[in-house]
């Protein structure tokens, strides 16, 4: 039995097993039918022409979480931004942690998406944003079939969330292959910020595949800062489907720095609906092996006045390839639209390779979209100039690759998580330089 | 210190160094002047140890130990320095940073811990004093957007900074006002000891009326075909270098 057969005909068991509701229920229902019709995309589709899932599908993946493995914090704190106060929604092996775990409904619901689903208080908010900003495509219909468990995020208005949250998936290989798809609903009213880290983590080299679906809405003048780190072992590979609807003056940014896995598609969807809103889309990349990074994203300028910014910083070795697929769509509505988009490579070998590929559909007269993509390789005049002054071959090429990227790491609001970023690039390109730049 | 016997030198299968003799004391100033093209540059980088160069013949002695087989770095962590005729703009690498970082992995090299942060920032302002450098100017990316004085005035800074036991000042006088080229000479001449050198590449007498060789060479075609006392810059200054092309050729 294939995989898509396998989620099909464990589609009745896991509703069984999951409180039936009313309007979840139909959701699902119509899920499991689109994934059914749709099934896995392949390379014959426009969007995935670069990135085949196959090498990735034919585990024969356990699809619904076990009891829970429990772990140690100490064993993995490093996962963790762990030298300041932060929420933490942590789940392992697709199960919730309480004893990890530091969630809040004072004020605010930083909480389970479980719990969101079966209790009447959160009914309405269910009801308005559950399923409203992800699209019909198969991966994440199928993750809409599934949804059951993930983080659960409403910001009422007025308030500003001082401490990050960080949503953590654990694996902790109890199954020989595991399938997590992990939903979540970020619910941002007028005037609140709020900022969320997210990473995936497998713990043993068991298989794991994520299917992962992220609803967020920054409403009027609200703040979200989305930060992923995806530095995952080589057995793991994640599926990341996120869609944010913005309404008028709010500003959202996602930033996703991908240097670990084996095969991650990041499906990042921006959706502008109100005016004089910004976006903010970056990413730095930075792998070797046989590893695979796809960025595809999308931003739908809809109304008037609005900016959007995409800056994607690729460093590829060995054998590694790379995809950008950036779209931006400016209705014929949304003029004095602002839209740029950047994505800049290096390959570090003839063996590794980029595919990049912007895409303007503009409908309106009155608009500054710009898009460059370069694919370069080190310049060794540089080197030179570095290694005359002392610094080593090693140390100059990590240099150049840090600055390189540094234009992204910059805007990272939260301090410890940028030095954290930082350390992971220093150990990723094998120094020990403090990149203070 | 130096001593360049017979070097010949390649890039691309190209012979452009055909038999340079040279020997330079601690102490010493030398300039290097001829026409362009003549090969005054490769010397420079096959000194500083630029991959591209391939040493054909003869070899390197500083300090006793034949440096043809070090790379840069190494080299660097000897005491040999490179003023780069075109300095190379690094985005995103301010200058302070890349400096701490040359130091440090200077230091690394001899087996020295880090240099204390106090005593780093004590170093850069006593040194971006000496060469007149604003504060300002540290926290830019390295090179970008700096102006032709401004690179120079920046490369003998980390001079400054690294105090080499041999300088190569690659034209640093090319693209430099007067104020600039007395700033950056001033620079040279408080850092000169009877331990250290400097070899000065110019085409012009100008540099040399602030920075005084004590010998003067010149190369033509890949050879030093002349060598003498800063009067003979002074003669060229006169009456340029077809003489000298002339005397060869004939």
């Amino acid at each position: 039995m294939d995989l898509k057969e396998k989620l099909v005909s464990s589609f009745l068991a896991f509703e069984n097993h999951v409180d039936i509701d009313g309007y979840i229920h139909d959701v699902r229902s119509d899920a499991i039918k689109v994934f059914e019709e749709k099934g896995f995309p392949s390379k014959k589709e426009e969007d995935w022409k670069y990135t085949s899932l196959n090498s990735i599908l034919k585990e024969d993946y356990s699809v619904f979480p076990k009891q829970e493995n429990a772990l140690d914090y100490k064993d993995i704190k490093k996962y963790f931004i762990h030298d300041i106060d932060t929420y933490k929604i942590i789940f392992i092996d697709g199960k919730y942690s309480s004893h990890l775990s530091q969630t809040t409904h004072d004020g605010i619901d930083v909480c389970l998406m479980s719990s969101a689903l079966n209790k009447p208080k959160y009914q309405l908010i269910i009801e308005n944003y559950f399923n409203k900003a992800a699209t019909k495509d198969s991966l994440s219909s199928l993750n809409t079939a599934f949804s059951s468990e993930g983080a659960y995020i409403h910001i009422p208005k007025n308030k500003i969330v001082r401490k990050p949250i960080q949503i953590l998936h654990f694996s902790t290989g109890n199954e020989s292959a595991t399938m997590l798809q992990p939903r979540n609903l970020v619910v941002v009213d007028e005037n609140s910020h709020v900022q969320i880290v997210e990473r995936h983590q497998s713990l043993t080299s068991n298989p794991v595949l994520t299917n992962s679906v992220t609803e967020i809405f920054a409403n009027k003048r609200a703040i979200v800062d989305y930060y992923k780190i995806q530095n995952d072992n080589e057995n793991a590979s994640l599926i990341d489907n996120t869609f944010i609807k913005q309404k008028r003056e709010s500003l959202a940014s996602v930033h996703t720095f991908s240097f670990g896995g084996k095969l991650i598609r990041n499906n990042l969807n921006f959706y502008q609906e109100g005016e004089r809103l910004d976006s903010t889309l970056k990413g730095i990349t930075i792998i070797g092996d046989k590893q695979h990074v796809d960025h595809n994203t999308l931003v739908h300028h809809k109304e008037p006045n609005c900016e959007s910014h995409q800056d994607y910083k690729g460093i590829f070795s060995d054998r590694s390839t790379g995809v950008f697929n950036g779209k931006v769509l400016v209705d014929k509505e949304a003029q004095k639209t602002n839209a740029f988009q950047a994505n800049n490579n290096i390959l570090l070998s003839d063996k590794a390779s980029i595919n990049t590929k912007p895409q303007l559909e503009i409908f309106a007269d009155d608009v500054k979209c710009s898009h460059g993509c370069t694919i370069g390789q080190l310049d060794e005049s540089a080197m030179f100039y570095m290694r005359s002054r002392g610094i080593p071959k090693k140390e100059a090429k990590a240099l150049l690759m840090y600055a390189f990227s540094n234009n992204v790491l910059k805007s990272v609001k939260i301090p410890e998580l940028k030095q954290r970023i930082t350390n992971i690039i220093a150990n990723k390109l094998g120094v020990n330089i403090g990149f203070d730049l | 210190m130096l001593k360049i016997n017979n070097l010949h030198a390649s890039v691309e299968d190209k012979s452009i160094l055909k038999g340079i003799n040279l020997e330079v004391k601690p102490g010493e100033v030398h300039a290097l002047m001829g026409p362009n093209g003549s090969g005054k540059s490769t010397l420079a980088s096959v000194i500083a140890g630029k991959e591209e160069y391939e040493v054909t013949e003869g070899n390197i002695i500083f300090e006793g130990e034949d440096i043809e087989e070090l790379a840069a770095e190494e080299r660097a962590h000897k005491g040999v320095f490179l003023s780069f005729q075109y300095p190379v703009e690094i985005p995103g690498v301010s200058v302070t940073n890349f400096m701490k970082t040359a130091i440090n992995e200077n230091r690394k090299a001899k087996g020295l811990k880090d240099m204390p942060a106090k005593e780093m920032l004590k170093l850069i302002r006593e040194k971006s004093e000496l060469l007149e450098i604003d504060r300002k100017f540290l926290s830019r990316s390295l090179n970008e957007g700096f102006s032709g004085g401004e690179k120079k005035r920046n490369e003998i800074f980390q001079m400054a900074m690294l105090e080499p036991k041999l300088a190569i000042l690659d034209e640093t006088d090319s693209g430099l006002d007067i104020d600039a080229l007395r700033i950056v000479a001033n620079g040279v001449n408080k850092l000169k000891s009877k331990d250290n050198a400097v070899i000065v590449i110019t085409h012009y007498q100008r540099l040399l009326e602030y920075i005084v060789p004590d010998f003067v060479h010149v190369i033509y075609n890949g050879r030093i075909v002349k060598s003498g006392t800063a009067a003979l810059a002074h003669e060229l200054e006169e009456k340029g270098y077809d003489w000298i092309k002339e005397e060869v050729n004939a």
